[in-house]
């Protein structure tokens, strides 16, 4: 058996990645190429307002790249998790650019869409009937945090795009999607083993940072075998070692040695790192524990308001000396202000030099620093009132007065004008859980549609 | 003594999901990470002192020796891009592990 070649470009698309590493890889014939778009980690605002965290442009020139050499080599290519987050509006969007793309280049090809939110009622009805878990320690959702939610996403496995493989899409760009299922589906279908097919997929998704020096911006590739997969950088600057890959293994993951995804979790307990060359590690012994009950994540957002911020420092050690009870001091001042307004809101102040990157975890929350960074945060349900909880705290703030205070202009140093910044809606994570199924390739639906000369057919 | 910063070559936090954070501490020296794991330095009771949490809020304590790491992972004091949250990807709050006295 030769071996399946998948090459990963880039952590996430639209992060970018040298054309020459991509040359390279492309020179190699790959059977695949894939990229993962999707995280959690920037936070709920990307899913809860429908917006991708990686620019249009970014996105374009990452694709074209893509797209060219994939109908070139008359291989696959499959995206997973559109624009970071995968709802409706992300995939709306990266399917635009594709067709914009293929119309400006005449190309033609068949591709599929696969769409991963949800009907929140369909959800509802699935937590009545017991479906839905929480994935501990997110709370168990409530029907209200479900029905208020802006989005809701599950994670697809590999079916669903098995699934468009099979129906002859040559293009898959997929809503929310298990970040090695993009790498891992296609070489499943061509018959490679799901556990090794999926580790490598976990490896894979984020480029390069399983090389030494890591980059999530460069690309990789995996070489899957019967009984072993192997992986090596594009870029001769780069290396993979058996640290660097084991090392990955860790990364942003609670347990090394078992990882759960949607149909079993990948058992590594028996893996095996070797340093096949000098850039490239052998890796042996992954297993895969499929479940008897089959399940996909959820991940839903709701709006909680909307935030003004003022960014401020100030120099003066008797200031500092008295700011825990000038900041109480200021929060009734400002309480008292808005009484009778009926305004809504939490104020807060993120105070760097004591404890701004830590909060409540900061075992050492004393002040040393002869300056301190203060960020005031306000919340209200619309932009006006956050807007106006936010001026009124920076004006007493700038005139507070604190015992001992000598500097009488002012507390405040403003290092912008306009001094208060209006941040719009946020969100918060309020779907955490698992949502047990039957049938994964139906929860996620696929749209296969055919480009001729660059027009949709 | 010794602090973990002086044996170790990697100490880093990092979300793993929304709710939980995950601290990762790496060596570089096969002996030294062989020492550290037989003396149980890194446990739920030092990981909860170091940050001031419950016990029962260290979710697990692993070691991966395919790696030379040691991992323990806590609950977030609040979910990733909550109100009052501090650190969106939680890539900041591992310095209080860098200062963790080691007696090898």
């Amino acid at each position: 058996m030769n071996p399946y070649k998948i090459l990963s470009p880039t952590g996430i698309l639209g992060y970018g990645f040298p054309e020459s590493s991509f040359r390279a890889g492309v020179a190699q014939k790959p059977d695949l190429i894939a990229c993962d778009g999707g995280s959690t980690d920037p936070g709920p605002y990307y899913l809860g307002a429908g917006k991708p965290f990686t620019t249009r442009s970014a996105v374009k020139r990452d694709l074209s790249l893509l797209l060219l050499a994939a109908l070139e080599l008359n291989i696959p290519l499959v995206i997973g998790t559109a624009g970071g987050s995968g709802g409706e509006p992300h995939l709306a969007r990266e399917r635009e650019i594709l067709l914009e793309i293929a119309k400006e280049q005449k190309l033609s090809f068949k591709a599929a869409t696969i769409n991963s939110e949800f009907d929140r009622e369909y959800l509802v009805q699935q937590l009545d009937a017991g479906k839905i878990v929480p994935l501990e320690p997110a709370p168990m959702p409530t029907r209200d945090d479900i029905r208020g939610c802006s989005h809701i996403v599950a994670q697809m496995g590999v079916e669903p795009i098995m699934a468009a493989l099979d129906a002859g899409a040559q293009v898959i760009l997929c809503g929310r999607c298990y970040d090695p299922a993009a790498f891992a589906a296609p070489a499943i279908r061509a018959g490679y083993s799901e556990a090794l097919a999926t580790h490598l997929g976990k490896i894979l998704e984020c480029a390069c940072i399983a090389a030494t020096p890591g980059s999530g911006s460069d690309c990789m590739m995996g070489y899957l075998y019967e009984d072993s997969f192997a992986v090596e950088p594009c870029a001769e600057s780069r290396a993979c070692t058996v640290t660097s890959v084991a090392a990955h293994t860790l990364y942003e993951k609670s347990n090394p040695y078992l990882l759960p995804g949607p149909g079993g979790t990948l058992d590594l307990l028996d893996c095996t790192f070797e340093q096949e060359t000098q850039r490239r590690v052998r890796v042996r012994g992954s297993k895969f524990i499929p479940q008897e009950r089959k399940n996909v994540k959820l991940e839903g957002t709701k709006f909680t308001g909307c935030r003004t911020i003022s960014i401020c420092g100030n120099r003066d050690p008797l200031f500092i000396k008295e700011l825990d009870s000038t900041l109480e001091g200021l929060k009734k001042r400002v309480a008292d202000n808005l009484d009778g307004t009926g305004i809504e809101y939490r104020l807060d102040f993120i105070v760097y030099g004591k404890n701004g990157v830590m909060g409540t975890l900061e075992p050492d929350p004393t002040i040393t620093s002869h300056e301190v960074g203060i960020v005031i945060d306000a919340v209200s349900d619309t932009q006006e009132n956050a807007n106006t909880v936010c001026s009124v705290a920076r004006s007493t703030m700038l005139h507070y007065g604190y015992p001992g205070r000598m500097a009488t202009a002012g507390n405040l140093a403003f290092p912008f004008s306009p001094s208060d910044i209006p941040v719009g809606g946020i969100y918060t994570f309020a779907v955490y859980a698992l949502l047990e199924h039957d049938d994964p390739a139906a929860l996620f639906p696929a749209e296969v549609f055919e480009i001729k000369e660059g027009e949709e057919v | 003594m010794k602090t973990l910063k002086d044996i170790a070559a990697v100490i880093r936090s990092k979300n793993a999901g929304p709710y939980e954070l995950t601290l990762d501490v790496i060596f570089s020296d096969k002996d030294v990470f062989e020492a550290f794991c037989q003396k149980k330095i890194f446990t739920k009771e030092v990981i909860a002192k170091l940050y001031h949490i419950e016990e029962t809020d260290v979710l697990s304590i692993m070691e991966f020796p395919p790696a030379m790491a040691v991992k323990a992972t806590i609950v977030r004091p609040l979910a990733s891009g909550a109100l009052g949250e501090r650190d969106v990807y939680g890539a900041q709050q591992h310095v209080p592990l860098m200062n963790l006295e080691v007696d090898l």
